[in-house]
């Protein structure tokens, strides 16, 4: 009879290492066993049924065409532009609906820590509304809206002219650059560069004699109002195609279509409510004390703000709001509800039935979504640990 | 400089009350209302967007609106049309569930306030037979709401509704906490095989859109499943929530296990517990307390993301209401419908998250650090 | 009742005349009268919710007084901004939870009032902060961030960041009140050599062998009221307030 001290295969089970590597040899077996099963029970079900897994598809004629689109295409195009021009408009509303989100969300938080009863309630119902409702609803209701809500072409919303609201969609001029646009953007570029040139300078300034410069002032002239004034200067060297109703539609400029209004407006309303509570508890996050120690230091409120809270809040913001932007781009997907033809609707949608390519199509779909989380993810995350704070 | 009238012997001063314009109404609308210019100007501002907003709105939607009648051409053309409501709520609520059987599903649904009053009220009376009731409780609901075993059989095609969105959402969680503490156990693990097959899998799920997930339900799991068996479309959708649900409760449970103090691992050990032991009787007891407010906000995310299920199919109340608007009799009315859901959505997660608000601070002081 | 130094009534730091705050309701400082002449030391004891810390923090407009009259260093303490600023650049505090800026280094920490308040260049603003640092004996933690610091060395950087503004006034609510007992001495040393140089020094603590040392006057503070006042060997050995007696037995039987 052997002692647990004696018996080797025992012994080795009591050992820490040597059981961790048989538990993970295990584990690796069990996990590796699983996934043959069910891989060899999708070859055999799909051999059943004459399908294979074969990705050429892609470049057959995707025979249908698509409403929205930002770059060449037609019914001839291949599967594979489909999905190009499907991705596309999926970067183009999640992007766009990011930046709305941000600019609302942050303006929400504010509003919420006003010291106005008033508008400290409104942003509490708004933000209460918006997050108890699913997000597919606020689409439906938005797009049901702006359908119902707007006019027929003939009888538009309209803003001098230039601008024209209807049931089809936001009509706006497109640009042609004339070939003189060119110093109005040197003089772009030439601003950009300035300010930030400037902002050393300014900081140079200060070091060496306490003397401090407006550079926000400053880079705001130089960016955007200097750039401004030679565009006129030079006789608006921009062509405007400005849509005109022939018919009963619109010819020229560009349309924005209600599908598109609706999701990115849905989106950002939707998100900004979570993102106003995210700045709101980041900024209450700095304990008052903070605020208490500058003020006895004699720093003025906006100095408070800038040198004291907000690069302290953004460190407990940043994480949340990564979170946010990644549920942004992915309730992107419920375009299909609304007919708007992102990546799901494109190649997961209509290109999938069509082709009946179950497996490819959605293998193509998660594996956008995920690079778009896992790019998204990585930024946030290195941004993050670049401004931790330094402890023990 | 205002002096007081009288000076006391050190040690006497009483509590005199505050000056006038110091406290009441008007010291309260002057502080948070009128403060200073720009917040005044915002006041008027806020009230008068309130007042180009508010009346017409409901107007729409009580003064004129109609609330009872059998077709659109009942209401009233000013107002909302909700007579719908009415003439649909059973719809609403038991989707298709044959009428004479739903007593059923109300058992079902009184019995889940019981198992959920059991698992998170801890003063309930025996309490020890109330949980083994809430461990009893899934199986019980999926007798009476499927039938077999001596009740009459009815198809999950008849699902729909309120009962379909509480049937994912409760299925979902149930089906997601063990495998979500096993997961979140397996994140923190020090076997790198264990930990990196965890992360992967919980990164995955939350990288990718729960349509995508949904689609592989309705078009695709098949495929994996053992040739010649056919799931049912409602059973392929749970076990997809049930996967998406784990991955989110593994991070909810990860925070509470780090909201632990170390020593508590530290403890138990010593004592000379093994893994399974310190896990079952000290660490996971203390990490799911902590977790329940999360737990509890992933389940009222669960119960918002159910109304997916309509682009695979399945009739929540979402779905049934534009099946309604579809109908001939009610033509048209797709702003109220969707905005009688929404309501609906926001009565029933906003009560949810007040009652996790309140779970969250009773937690909070019974833990005091 | 105060009482006023009878040399220095042309040279007062501090008047607060005829003092009264409220919390809503609840009357908090009742008639508050005191003098604080250009270079004394006051200590200012009393037990908690006597109202001590919320009179120091008036001084600096950290609280605000409904009626009666604050004067510091000749500037009238009212809602007019300039005042409040001008009153904040002379008066320096120092909080029992040190409160410094975990997202800056402690040299940064001493030299973000002067460069931004007073339009310091960054070479004076920090030699003057390395000075202090100096004084309070940690000048080699200058670029090291508080949270790699102990309780006691955080004081002490919160007392130099105070010290850079050349405050002729320096508020102490509890400094040691937060921090382990083996630490207190470093403080309380630094407070006395800073009250050996000459500034004014209104210190709210529990720490009697400090006031024994250092005081010039000791305030006794109880329900919202200055109950007793005089210099501290008086104070101790001839109290003449029944409540001082209870506090003073309750404080310093141990």
């Amino acid at each position: 009879m052997s002692t647990p001290t004696t018996n080797p295969l025992l012994r080795a089970w009591y050992d820490k290492e040597t059981r961790s590597v048989i538990i993970q040899i295990i584990a690796a077996a069990l996990i590796i066993s699983f996934f043959a099963y069910i891989i060899n029970n999708a070859v055999t079900n799909l051999a059943a049924i004459g399908k294979d897994i074969n990705f050429g598809f892609l470049w057959q004629n995707a025979s249908y065409d698509i409403n929205q689109t930002l770059i060449e295409y037609s019914s001839t195009s291949s599967h594979f532009k489909a999905m190009i021009v499907g991705l596309i408009n999926t970067l183009l509303v999640a992007v766009a609906g990011i930046f709305l989100a941000t600019i609302l969300g942050f303006l929400l938080g504010i509003m919420r820590l006003s010291s106005n009863w008033l508008t400290q309630k409104i942003a509490y119902v708004y933000i209460e509304y918006i997050r108890n409702v699913p997000v597919l609803l606020h689409i439906l209701l938005l797009y049901g809206v702006i359908l119902n809500a707007l006019p027929r072409p003939k009888s538009s919303y309209n803003l001098n002219d230039t601008f024209f609201l209807n049931n089809r969609g936001l009509q706006m001029p497109s640009p042609e650059f004339e070939s003189l646009f060119w110093v109005v953007a040197a003089f772009l570029v030439g601003g950009l560069a300035f300010s930030l040139w400037f902002k050393r300078y300014a900081k140079k300034i200060q070091d060496a004699t306490g003397k401090i410069y407006p550079v926000g002032m400053i880079s705001i002239g130089a960016i955007v109002l200097l750039p401004m004034a030679v565009y006129f200067l030079i006789g608006s060297p921009i062509v405007w195609d400005v849509p005109a109703l022939k018919g009963f539609n619109f010819k020229g400029g560009i349309v924005l279509r209600p599908e598109f209004i609706a999701l990115w407006l849905a989106l950002s309303l939707y998100t900004a409510a979570f993102i106003g509570e995210i700045v709101r508890a980041g900024i209450i996050a700095i304990s008052h004390g903070q605020t208490e120690a500058a003020q006895a230091l004699g720093l003025s409120n906006s100095f408070i703000l800038k040198l004291v809270v907000i690069p302290q809040a953004l460190r407990v913001i940043i994480p949340p709001l990564t979170s946010q932007y990644l549920n942004l781009a992915k309730n992107s997907s419920l375009a299909l509800a609304i007919g708007y033809m992102d990546v799901v609707a494109t190649i997961g949608g209509i290109s999938l039935n069509q082709t009946g390519r179950e497996m490819e199509c959605m293998l193509i779909v998660m594996a956008i979504y995920l690079a778009m989380s896992l790019l998204i993810s990585s930024v946030m995350n290195w941004y993050n640990d670049r401004i931790q704070l330094v402890e023990r | 400089m205002t002096m007081t009238k009288q000076t006391y012997v050190p040690g006497t001063h009483p509590s005199l009350p505050p000056p006038k314009g110091t406290t009441g109404i008007a010291y309260w609308l002057k502080m948070n209302l009128f403060s200073s210019l720009s917040n005044s100007v915002i006041t008027l501002l806020a009230i008068y967007l309130l007042y180009l907003a508010i009346p017409p709105a409901i107007n729409w939607l009580f003064l004129d609106a109609t609330f009872v009648g059998t077709s659109r051409k009942d209401c009233a053309p000013d107002g909302a049309c909700l007579a719908f409501i009415g003439e649909r709520f059973n719809l609403f609520v038991y989707g298709f569930y044959p009428a004479e059987l739903r007593w059923r599903v109300n058992l079902t649904a009184i019995l889940l306030v019981v198992a959920s009053a059991a698992v998170l009220w801890d003063k309930i009376p025996a309490r020890k037979y109330m949980l083994w009731f809430a461990l009893a409780y899934p199986l019980i609901a999926a007798w009476l709401l499927l039938g077999g075993l001596g009740l009459e059989s009815v198809s999950t095609h008849l699902f729909g509704g309120l009962m379909l969105t509480l049937t994912i959402g409760v299925t979902g969680i149930v089906c997601s906490l063990p495998l979500g503490i096993l997961l979140a156990l397996g994140r923190q693990s020090n076997l790198p095989i264990i930990k990196y097959f965890c992360i992967g899998f919980i990164e995955f799920i939350r990288g990718v859109p729960l349509i995508t997930l949904l689609f592989v339900a309705s078009t695709m799991l098949s495929y994996f499943l053992p040739p010649g068996s056919t799931f049912d479309l409602l059973l392929r959708v749970l076990i997809m929530v049930s996967l998406f649900a784990s991955a989110y409760m593994a991070e909810v449970i990860r925070g509470g296990l780090q909201a632990l103090p170390k020593g508590q691992l530290e403890a138990a050990e010593s004592l000379g517990l093994n893994y399974g032991q310190s896990m079952r009787f000290i660490i996971l007891p203390q990490a799911l307390k902590v977790s329940i407010p999360g737990i509890v906000n992933t389940f009222i995310g669960l119960y918002k993301d159910s109304t997916l299920v309509i682009v695979i199919g399945l009739l929540d109340p979402l779905g049934i209401g534009r099946a309604s608007v579809a109908d001939s009799a009610w033509l048209g009315l797709s702003t109220e419908v969707y905005l009688f859901v929404a309501i609906f959505f926001f009565i029933s997660c906003f009560g949810m998250s007040r009652y996790s608000l309140y779970l969250e601070n009773k937690l909070n002081t019974g833990h005091k650090r | 009742m105060s009482e006023a130094q009878s040399n220095s009534t042309n040279d007062l730091c501090i008047e607060i005349r005829n003092m009264n705050k409220w919390y809503g309701d609840f009357h908090v400082l009742k008639n508050i009268n005191l003098e604080v002449s250009r270079g004394e030391k006051i200590v200012i004891c009393g037990p908690s919710g006597s109202g001590k810390s919320t009179m120091i923090r008036c001084i600096n407009r950290l609280e605000e007084h409904q009626q009666g009259d604050i004067i510091v260093d000749g500037t009238e303490l009212t809602n007019d901004l300039k005042n409040i600023d001008a009153v904040r650049r002379e008066v320096g505090m120092v909080f029992q939870h040190f409160n410094l800026f975990p997202h800056l280094t402690v040299l940064e920490n001493c030299t973000l009032a002067p460069i931004w308040v007073r339009n310091t260049p960054k070479a004076e603003a920090e030699a003057t902060a390395m000075e202090f640092l100096e004084r309070v004996k940690i000048p080699e933690q200058a670029n090291k961030y508080p949270g790699q610091l102990s309780g006691g060395q955080q004081q002490r950087v919160a007392i130099a960041r105070s010290l850079c503004m050349r405050p002729n006034i320096m508020l102490f609510d509890e400094p040691t009140s937060a921090l382990d007992p083996e630490m207190i001495k470093e403080v309380l040393d630094t407070m006395v050599s800073l009250a050996e140089e000459g500034i004014t020094m209104l210190c709210v603590t529990h720490e009697m062998g400090f006031a024994k040392k250092v005081a010039d006057r000791v305030i006794f503070m109880d329900e919202g009221e200055i109950i007793e006042s005089n210099k501290p060997h008086e104070f101790f050995d001839n109290p003449q307030h029944d409540r001082t007696k209870l506090f003073l037995s309750q404080i310093l039987g141990h």
